[in-house]
């Protein structure tokens, strides 16, 4: 490969490449690790093979690509220019789509997607109503790079901000134009960036360091996994652009154990870039250096916090510590670093690209551009949502969500993970921006939002999260500590039907306590999840305690399971499948569940055929007596 | 078994020696013998505690810390089933109990025979297919009780 050793070499570069891929159809399949749980990898190697047998080598490209956003429909062939998409692609569907689609542009309607409400087929992927109201663009490029190659970054003007930014700019006027776009950090305090930036270019001491901060550990957000593996180059970009800023020569990435294709693709990139000359020395001729370390991480909760992260990457434990001072003026071996989270910096390389007016543009008054939301749970078309901050909760569920799948009712949505709250119907026409989800006790966090249907009980949903926080707390501070402990033990008794009088309250002093004097964000937030269930749900609590009853049939201990003698059809298939052994009857005889060793685990509910429809939950632990007289069913 | 250790011996260290012996890599030093290993004897630690001057206790301090680490030998396939919020609104706790009882182990432990061990995990970021399971690194979206038997038979016979 050449080195590039200025900015005319790299638009060479991408010359060349553009007249070696013209005029080719492209197949783009997501080969993320979504489309992995289906098969995706063969479904990429059926298109090479394909592709081969059928003669069309050097006509088409096939290109492995992350995430485009629905994965839920994973794997999804893309096929451009003509943006015909399929989606749920077997490899068995690949020799056709070979013969007829790319071969000679034919659409194969079956597998188009259907649309659940019309029923129509949709041609083109940017019709599909989740994509409909999306724009991207951030997470737009995933569908026209493949994930291992740097050339097609390059294609799309990659690296071209930093060449800019390298022969035209001062890191002074980097860091006003950051600034004056208004970007905010996206991991989820949404501090400034630029002023961000700012503080650590002024900061004493040598040398300084960068940080990426993909320790993306909320459950239930998964966007920096999915530009990481999908569009590395773009992060690395960002990161060239600000350490240039800055006055750093030293990077790190910080990727989260659990993301085995994020650390194998960030690797391929980094070596990719450096054979080009795009890192290490004397970058694009300019005489800037910069040299990029790739740290896993060990599993731990709190190392996504700064100054746990940066404990971290010095092999220590994850334990955060006072700030200030904060990491800017002593971070990474005490000296200046700037941390900022991975979508944070593939913005950077658009605002350079651009401009800040264009980036402003775009949001809210406070809030500006795009931000990528994970939307997940019990909702139609689940996947990766990229929207204009201040669209509203609403039409992030129902425009783009879809609503809530089976006919159920919407109940709640939870933005933020374990520090986010929990936001009730009453108030989804809120637009999404940083100030207007604190005010109502949830925050936008990294972007996770997990919609809940009537079958979500929100004093389990609370708990959940207090025992995910009691598990990952460092236990350096006795406010986050021995709080999130109690809180959890409350909560714990509620559930299980020993709730007391006054543990409402009780939960309310001490998640305030919590809030108040814990060291870091971890235990500031933490009591988030419980107040703002109590907040707008606190009748369910009520009923929990007063009447020892689950509402929503979740929570083991007060709810029974309960065959219905007038629906049962003696089937023998829940009395055979009972793990527990706890069910009775025979052939023809009606079954009966014995409550004594009944474990609740719903394998009976699961398991009945839905034409008999006889087991049921029952919100109290006192169900009927069975029938005396075993009655015989006769086959209906 | 003797062979067994000093087999480990040469891999920590190739292990320490890619990492030039740098105090500051001891995580990731770690990571790899995990990973390499499925956990980390106490052999290993004393080995890694010389070569790098990181005190034993330092070590362990460490490998309690963080939770890709493990003091116990652990199965030859390992299943994990992913708790994160997405996962756990859609079934994961019934995922988990079909796991635990075709495995006939609770999380975190490892089978009698050494053949699986079991864990969860709190999000693995695919949230959108949930609820997942990983067996020996390969995913599974919203596995049936049938499905997740036939994946463990298949492991068993396998090995």
């Amino acid at each position: 490969m050449p080195i590039l050793n200025s900015a005319a070499d790299l638009e060479k570069l991408r010359q060349q490449i553009l007249d070696r891929d013209d005029r080719k159809r492209v197949v783009s399949v997501t080969n993320g690790t979504d489309g992995r749980t289906r098969n995706s990898e063969a479904v990429v190697q059926a298109f090479i093979n394909e592709i081969k047998k059928q003669g069309l080598a050097g006509k088409l490209i096939v290109k492995s690509t992350g995430c485009h956003g629905f994965c839920e429909k994973e794997p999804t062939a893309l096929i451009l220019p003509e943006e015909i998409c399929y989606v749920g692609v077997k490899p068995e569907d690949v020799p056709e789509i070979v013969s007829q689609t790319l071969a000679k542009g034919k659409v194969i309607k079956r597998l188009l997607y259907e649309d659940p409400v019309s029923g129509q087929r949709i041609t083109r992927e940017s019709e599909i109503p989740f994509y409909k109201s999306q724009n991207q663009t951030v997470l737009g490029n995933n569908r026209f790079l493949d994930m291992q190659k740097i050339d097609d970054y390059i294609a799309l003007s990659g690296y071209s901000a930093l060449a800019r930014v390298l022969s035209e700019m001062t890191p002074e006027q980097v860091i006003e134009e950051v600034k004056s776009s208004g970007l905010r950090g996206r991991g989820g305090a949404g501090f400034p960036t630029g002023m961000k930036w700012e503080f650590c270019h002024n900061a004493e001491g040598e040398p300084k360091y960068v940080i990426v901060n993909c320790d993306e550990g909320d459950p239930g957000a998964y966007m920096d996994r999915s530009l990481m593996e999908g569009n590395p180059h773009s992060v690395l970009e960002g990161l060239l652009i600000g350490s240039y800023a800055i006055g750093a020569q030293d990077g790190y990435i910080y990727v989260r154990a659990e993301y085995p294709l994020a650390v194998e693709n960030v690797d391929i990139a980094i070596r990719q870039a450096e054979e080009y000359g795009l890192l290490g020395q004397n970058i694009l001729g300019s005489g800037f250096n910069f040299k990029i370390t790739v740290h896993r991480g060990a599993g731990a909760f709190v190392c996504g916090e700064e100054t746990a992260l940066i404990a971290s990457l010095e092999g220590r434990i994850g334990e955060p510590r006072q700030r200030p001072p904060f990491p800017a003026t002593s971070g990474l071996w005490g000296k200046p670093t700037n941390i900022n989270n991975v979508e944070t910096w593939a913005n950077v390389p658009l605002i350079i690209n651009r401009g800040a007016k264009w980036f402003r543009s775009l949001g809210t008054e406070r809030s500006k551009g795009t931000k990528i939301f994970s939307l997940v749970g019990k909702l139609q078309n689940t996947g990766l949502v990229e929207a204009p901050m201040g669209m509203t909760l609403g039409d992030i569920v129902f425009n783009i969500g879809g609503g809530i799948p089976d006919g159920k009712k919407f109940k709640a949505i939870q933005t933020g993970g374990p520090s986010g709250g929990v936001i009730p119907e009453s108030l989804l026409n809120t637009p999404v921006d940083y100030e207007e989800l604190s005010k109502l006790g949830a925050i936008m966090g990294s972007g996770g939002m997990i919609v809940m249907d009537e079958d979500t009980c929100l004093v389990d949903v609370a708990r959940y999260f207090l025992n995910f926080l009691a598990g990952e707390s460092c236990g350096k501070c006795v406010p986050c500590r021995e709080g999130i402990y109690q809180m959890l033990k409350i909560l714990d008794r509620i559930c299980e039907g020993n709730g007391r009088e006054g543990d409402i309250e009780l939960l309310e002093e001490i998640g305030e306590t919590v809030r108040d004097f814990s060291l870091c964000a971890l235990g500031r937030t933490a009591p988030n999840p419980v107040l703002s269930t109590i907040r707008y749900f606190r009748d369910e609590y009520e009923v929990h305690i007063k009447e020892k009853r689950c509402p929503a049939l979740v929570c083991k201990e007060l709810i029974s399971y309960y065959i219905d003698p007038e629906k049962c059809q003696a089937c023998l298939i829940c009395l055979r499948d009972c793990p527990a052994e706890a069910i009775t009857g025979d052939k023809k005889i009606v079954h009966v569940i014995d409550q004594e060793k009944c474990t609740k685990c719903g394998t009976c509910l699961e398991v009945c055929p839905p034409r008999f429809g006889a087991v049921t939950k029952l919100d109290r632990v006192k169900v009927p007596e069975p029938v005396r007289q075993k009655r015989e069913v006769v086959r209906k | 078994m003797v062979q067994a250790l000093t087999e480990l011996d040469k891999k920590v260290d190739e292990i320490v020696s890619k990492y030039r012996g740098d105090k500051s890599a001891l995580i990731q030093v770690l990571i790899e013998i995990q990973r390499e290993n499925r956990w980390l004897p106490k052999e290993a630690l004393k080995q890694v505690s010389q070569r790098l001057g990181v005190t034993l206790t330092q070590i362990y301090h460490i490998a309690t810390f963080y939770k890709a680490f493990s003091l116990k030998p652990r199965g030859k396939h390992s299943a994990t089933v992913c708790l994160g919020t997405a996962c756990q609104v859609r079934g994961a706790p019934r995922l988990l109990d079909n796991i635990t009882q075709t495995l006939k182990i609770n999380p975190g432990e490892t089978s009698a025979d050494m053949q699986f061990s079991l864990d969860t995990a709190r999000c693995l970021g695919c949230c959108a297919i949930g609820p997942v399971m990983v067996v020996d690194g390969e995913y599974y979206s919203k596995p049936s009780r049938k499905e997740v038997e036939q994946i463990v038979s298949a492991k068993e016979i396998e090995s």
